[in-house]
This record gives C-alpha cells, structure tokens and sequence, in this order.
C-alpha cells in the first residue's frame, strides 16, 4: 500500500460570528459557522483526491487549512508523516514550499500591476530555485532569475517565454493566466497541489485542455492533487478517489470508481441527478431535494441532509425546526392556507430543539393540537413517524420529536457512507 | 402569424479608442409564442450582448443596426418612453446575479412596489402587495419575505424574486441571461423546473442565454450557437445535437465533459479578436476542415439539409 502524503483527521474549523457590542452583552455572541465539523480523509501519494460539494459545504476552507490560511479549531493534519496542524511562521514558510494552491480565478490571483514574468521571479526571489537534491539555491543576478523563469514558463507551456515574460495578466487569455498560476506554484517543486476549483472559470472549449495539462504535470513532476470542485462530471474524469461533502461534512468516500458506478448516499445521487445532460433525447423528469443547503451556524440534528432528503427515516433528525418549514411550505397554497387557517399563521410557531411550539391565545388550544396532528399526518411523511407527542400545554401546543438514532462512517460496499439507511 | 420575436440584420458594435469591438454581427432570428430559443456561446461571443441590444440596454457607446420586430411592431423605431413601458411589461429580463440586481438597501416589498407603479401609477401600495404575494406564491416564495431585504435571502430565494418580478406583468417574452449560472447545480435545476413551469402557466417564451449546453439540451426547444458575433448555426434542438453540422458546433460538443466523457476534446485555439474588420470565415483559424475559401469568403448563413438547418459554414 502506498504511503499517504496527506492525512486528515477529524478536522473541525468554526468561524465565530461577531455580533454587536449589544448583542454581546445582551448574550447569544457564541454563534458559529461550522465550516467543516469532524473531517477525516487521506492522499496516497501520486493520486487525485476530489473534494465535492456545492457552495457552503466547507471545501473551500478544508483547502484554506491546508495551506495554513485558516486555522483550524481542533483535528490534525499530517503531511509526509509530521503534525503540521499548528506550524509556526518559520515551519509554515517551508510547509509552503511543499504543499501549494490554485485558485478558480487566474485574474484575482495575479497582481495586475506585476508581469507575469516578475509573478514567478518574485516567489523564487522568495523561497529559492529548488535543486536536484531538494535544497534550495538562492539566485544571485536577475539573468539567472529570469532564466530560471523561462524555464517555468517552458514547463507550463509558455511559448516563447521572453514573449510572455513582460506582459500583463490584463494582456493574457484565461487559459495562458492559469498556466501562468500554475508554473508560480510548480516553480516552487510542490508535492501537493491544492486545485480549487481550477477550470471552472475556463470556458468549455478550452476547459479539457487545462485538465489535461493538470494531469501532464502530475505524472511529469510526480505530484498529487486535492482536487476541489462542485463538479462531479469533473471529478469523474480527473480523480482516483473521491468524497461527496455536504454541509461541513464528508457524506460519502471512496474509489471514485466505486461511488460512480453505484452512488448510496441520497445526496451523491441527488447530485448526480441534478447535472444536465447534454443530449436532448434523454430528458426526463428530476426529482430534486426540497429547499437549499441550510445555514452552517445551526446546522439540522442528526444527518444534515434530512430536511430535503427524499429518502429520509423517522430516526434521521426531525426537529421543532421542520415543523415550521413544512407548515411554510404548505401554506404557499393560498387554500391549504385558508382551510388550515386556524392553525397558523408560521410566524406563532417557534422552535426549541426538538420541540415545536405555538401560543393559543384565542380560541381552543385542543382544536389547534387536532389540526396540526392532522396536518403533519397528511403532509409530514417520515417526519410525522417521529413524533414522540403533540400536546397541549396551558394555553399553548408543542411538537416534540424523538431524539435521532447515533449517526456515523460506516463501511458499505467499498465505500464510506454516513447514512442511516445502511 | 408573425413571430413574437425576430431580429433582421441586427448587428452591435462598440466604439472604443482602439476602434469599433463588433461584438454582433448580422444575427437574424426568430423566437415563437410559447417557446424557448437556447442561445449559447462562449464568454465574449455575443450573446449577452445580443440580449441586450433586444431591449436597447447598451451602454452609449454602442451602435446598433437593423431591426428588432416583436409583435408586429419595429421596435427600433420606438421613443425611449414607449421602449422603457415595454422593457418589464411586454418583454422581462434576468440576470446571471440576483444579488447585484436587487437594490440591497431596499426591502423586497418595494422592489415590487417601485416596479408595479413605474409601469401602473394607478396602484396603490396594498394593490401592489396584493399583486407581490401573488407572483411570489408562483414561484414558491413565502409572503414574509417582503418585509426582508435582499441579503437576508438565500441565492435559490433571491432568483425566484427576479422571477416574480418578471411576471409581475404577464410578459410575453422573458430574457434570461444566464440565470443559474451562480447557482448550484441542485438549485440549478430547481429554478429550470420552476421556469419550465412558470412558462406553461404564464404562456411565456423565453431566451435562454447560456454557456451550458447542458441546459439548453434540457430546456430549449430551438438552439442558435453563436460564436464572434455570429450565428454559427440554429435548429430545433434535437437534430441539432444528434448531428451538429457548424464544425464549431461540433467541437462544442465534443469538448463538453459529462459523466460519460471518456476522452477528453478541446477546440484548438482561442476565439479571435473583434477589433476592427474581419474578412473571412471568424472560426477560420480553429477549424479542423478548414478550406482555402474560409480564409477570404465570409460564409453566409444558409439553410441546410433535410431539416432545414441554419448553417453558417462553407462545407456545406
């Protein structure tokens, strides 16, 4: 078995949420955004490994981790066998050397009022022109600099360098900037190359070519790649091994091949229904997941997934919360929201953890308990079958909700799925 | 009957110091009642551009010419006033990004307000909610979110609020310039079965403006592919893609990664600069089956074999 170079584990990175003066005092400040809560993945070296997901889910700030632009709130990272959670300045700046990002966007990521050709002089100005035997040489005269710069250029397909050197980013194609953002972080002879997002800012035509020539380099400089996307098409074609991130996340993992041929987590499926076929003759019908990712700063109980989950269970983490967006929902129908009037309206209803409750001020608090008992009975599916009681309490009704079932990875054919339904 | 739409030799270009950008050239085409026409290109081939120029929503520097008949009527021949009632009423536009489109400072309920009066001075504020909470149920919005504003909203959210603004009027021709483009791919198709819906219900066309061949495979009825400011080739969607005859057409194709793609394709090259004159045929320099005569004779486009497709291309 091949060594992992990259080691993740259980990685937890939370962003506090600075609220007012007031609100601090007041209270409540502990608010967090769970960027990415309890992660653990790792990189054989030589290999792709595709992190995907949709926007939100926290892939952006594992790749920020890495490169040690975020710190991470708990969890390890180990990279050719040493920690290199918590590096100090002097560590970080070698750590650079080694492990190197690029960004979506080639334009933002190269200063405008540079050349391209100082860009990549300037980071090897920094950290030296790396040698044979890995010790970097400090490049003494600028006709050594900008050799060592052509030489880059040559790498990443730059033809004639001297051409390239002295122009703008400005005067460059999209594709020509990505190669120019790719030679400054070969420049440097990394070992693992974070990819976000790379070709989505490329247009199609030209999108393959730049796949193409990420691989090229791959197997030329003996690299391996995080290849971050929320395109699985992508992902498909470019990685060895894949996992599906939802939420702060990894919701399924394994060989790329493995999940591709037969995806189990209902969200992989979900997003490999959503992607448009580009062939006319084969429409069909989508069953999408309800509503939008959810906020991170209080992400659902149990699989963060359940709210929209077409194939949710009772035990999956039904909360007071999903009350209040199914009578929402429901309520768009101007007659549901007529005939069920008396129950309503969404803004009565708060939510507590498991609970659900409403404040019966006029009328019979018992007439409200049979209504929304009926309500969640036609209209709530699994979530109905998790009630644990709906009752009246003074002059008030309460949902309350059976706590979920444990969740957590489990092996399932080849695969890590953290789903309750295996 | 006449088409709701048709563009004759319309074309665009931009004044710039370095002289004219022509970003549209001699595009000519027609989009029925009811139906959807795909326009899709690559980034700076036009069609934005072309969208706009429908509306006379160009910057100053722009020169437009020839025509643009929806309904019946020249609209190139229309006095601002009469084309500012019409952008919004008759025919509605959204864009790739609700959020920049959305005045942050402005809660949703005015954003109906204002749009409902500038056309309809009559109605009064509880007439333009009532009219708000109607559009919004259509596109599955909950009333409450008139009293928010925009950056309360979520992306999925703030697009169905473009919507519902379009339809606040019944148009019967929506513009949309690469609506999903900022969305993911499961609210991607979320908000295309919302249209698709939204279309039936409403009996509205639409121009579907995209880099997505994948969306206009699901979406649209007839495809125009526009490449330099030209249309490349245009048919109805199905024979279009079953044999895509523009040899950029077929590269286009070719090039799009799905979950099938078993070699990877790129279209050699890149799009050529629209400064200043060109002759010849504009994917000259790309084609794999160029000839001789693509070098110097422009190619007109022409209908082409049994279907009857537009194909600009002198193989044919």
């Amino acid at each position: 078995m091949t060594q992992a170079l990259l080691e993740v584990r259980d990685l937890r990175v939370y962003f506090p949420i600075f609220k007012g003066f007031v609100q601090r005092l007041l209270g409540g400040g502990d608010a967090k955004v769970h960027a990415v809560d309890g992660v653990s993945f790792s990189i054989p070296e030589g290999q792709v490994f595709g992190l995907v997901g949709e926007s939100g889910c926290g892939k952006t700030t594992i790749a920020k981790t890495l490169v040690g632009l975020v710190r991470p709130t708990s969890g390890q990272i180990v990279f050719r066998g040493g920690d290199v959670t918590h590096p100090n300045r002097k560590a970080l700046f070698r750590l650079r050397e080694q492990i190197q990002i690029i960004y979506q966007d080639p334009h933002a990521a190269l200063s405008p009022a540079m050349t391209v050709g100082e860009a990549v002089a300037d980071v090897l100005r920094t950290h030296g022109l790396p040698s044979e035997g890995g010790v970097r040489i400090q490049l003494k005269s600028d006709d050594e600099l900008r050799a060592a710069v052509y030489q880059v250029f040559e790498d990443v397909g730059l033809r004639p360098p001297p051409f390239f050197y002295d122009k703008y980013p400005d005067e460059l194609s999209g594709g020509q900037k990505q190669r120019v953002v790719a030679g400054r972080v070969l420049a440097l002879r990394p070992k693992l190359i974070v990819a976000d997002e790379p070709v989505a800012m490329l247009d199609m035509s030209i999108r393959a070519r730049m796949l193409e020539f990420l691989l090229e380099l791959k197997a030329k400089h003996n690299l391996t790649y995080l290849f971050i996307t929320h395109d699985l098409a992508t992902a498909k074609f470019v990685c060895d091994g894949i996992a599906i991130m939802y939420l702060g996340r990894i919701v399924e993992m394994g060989p790329a091949r493995t999940i591709y041929a037969d995806p189990k987590h209902p969200y992989t499926r979900a997003l490999l229904q959503a992607i448009p076929i580009p062939d006319p003759e084969r429409r069909s019908t989508k069953v999408l997941p309800k509503g939008e990712v959810p906020n991170a700063v209080w992400p659902p109980a149990g699989c963060r997934f359940h709210p929209r989950c077409p194939a949710a269970l009772p035990t999956c983490g039904w909360e007071g919360r999903d009350v209040i967006a199914l009578l929402e929902e429901r309520w768009l129908s101007p007659e549901l929201a007529a005939r069920e009037a008396d129950a309503g309206p969404v803004e009565v209803w708060e939510a507590n953890g498991l609970i659900a409750r409403r404040d019966v001020e006029k009328g019979d608090p018992a007439a409200v308990q049979a209504l929304i008992r009926g309500i969640l009975e036609e209209g709530g599916g699994p979530m109905a079958e998790a009630i644990r009681s709906i009752r009246v309490e003074d002059r008030a009704v309460a949902v309350e909700f059976r706590p979920p079932d444990p969740l957590g990875p489990k092996e399932v054919e080849g695969r890590m799925v953290e789903c309750l339904l295996y | 009957m006449t088409s709701l739409l048709e563009t004759r030799g319309l074309s665009v270009s931009f004044e710039t110091p370095e002289g004219p950008v022509h970003a549209v050239k001699d595009v000519s085409l027609r989009i029925e009642r009811g139906t959807t026409l795909g326009l899709v290109g690559e980034s700076g081939c036009g069609k934005s551009t072309l969208g706009r120029a429908i509306l006379r929503l160009l910057p100053e520097n722009a020169r437009i010419s020839g025509s643009v008949i929806f309904n019946g009527q020249d609209l190139s021949t229309l006095p601002a006033k009469a084309m500012r009632d019409l952008r919004g009423r008759n025919i509605a536009m959204i864009f790739q990004d609700p959020m920049t489109r959305l005045d942050p400072l402005m809660k949703i309920r005015d954003h109906f307000i204002e749009t409902i009066r500038a056309h309809d001075p009559t109605v009064d504020v509880d007439g333009a909610v009532e009219r708000a909470k109607k559009v919004l149920a259509d596109v599955r919005v909950p009333s409450d979110r008139l009293g928010m504003y925009p950056h309360e909203l979520s992306g999925g959210m703030r697009q169905r609020i473009m919507i519902a603004l379009c339809l606040l009027f019944n148009p019967a021709l929506l513009i949309a310039d690469e609506p999903t483009t900022a969305l993911d791919v499961i609210l991607e198709a979320q908000i295309l079965q919302l249209l698709q819906s939204i279309m039936h219900e409403y009996n509205m066309a639409v121009l579907l403006i995209t880099h997505n061949l994948g969306l206009v495979a699901e979406f649209a009825d007839q495809v125009a592919v526009m490449y330099a400011g030209i249309i490349a080739e245009e048919g109805a969607t199905v024979p279009l893609f079953r044999e895509p005859r523009h040899p950029y057409t077929q590269g286009l194709l070719r090039s799009v990664i799905d979950l099938e793609t078993q070699t990877l394709y790129s279209v050699p090259g890149s799009p050529p600069n629209l400064l200043g004159e060109s002759i010849g045929c504009p994917f000259y320099a790309r084609c794999e089956k160029r000839m001789d005569v693509c070098k110097s004779v422009f190619p007109e486009i022409r209908l082409v074999g049994e279907d009857r497709r537009k194909v600009a291309c002198h193989l044919y």
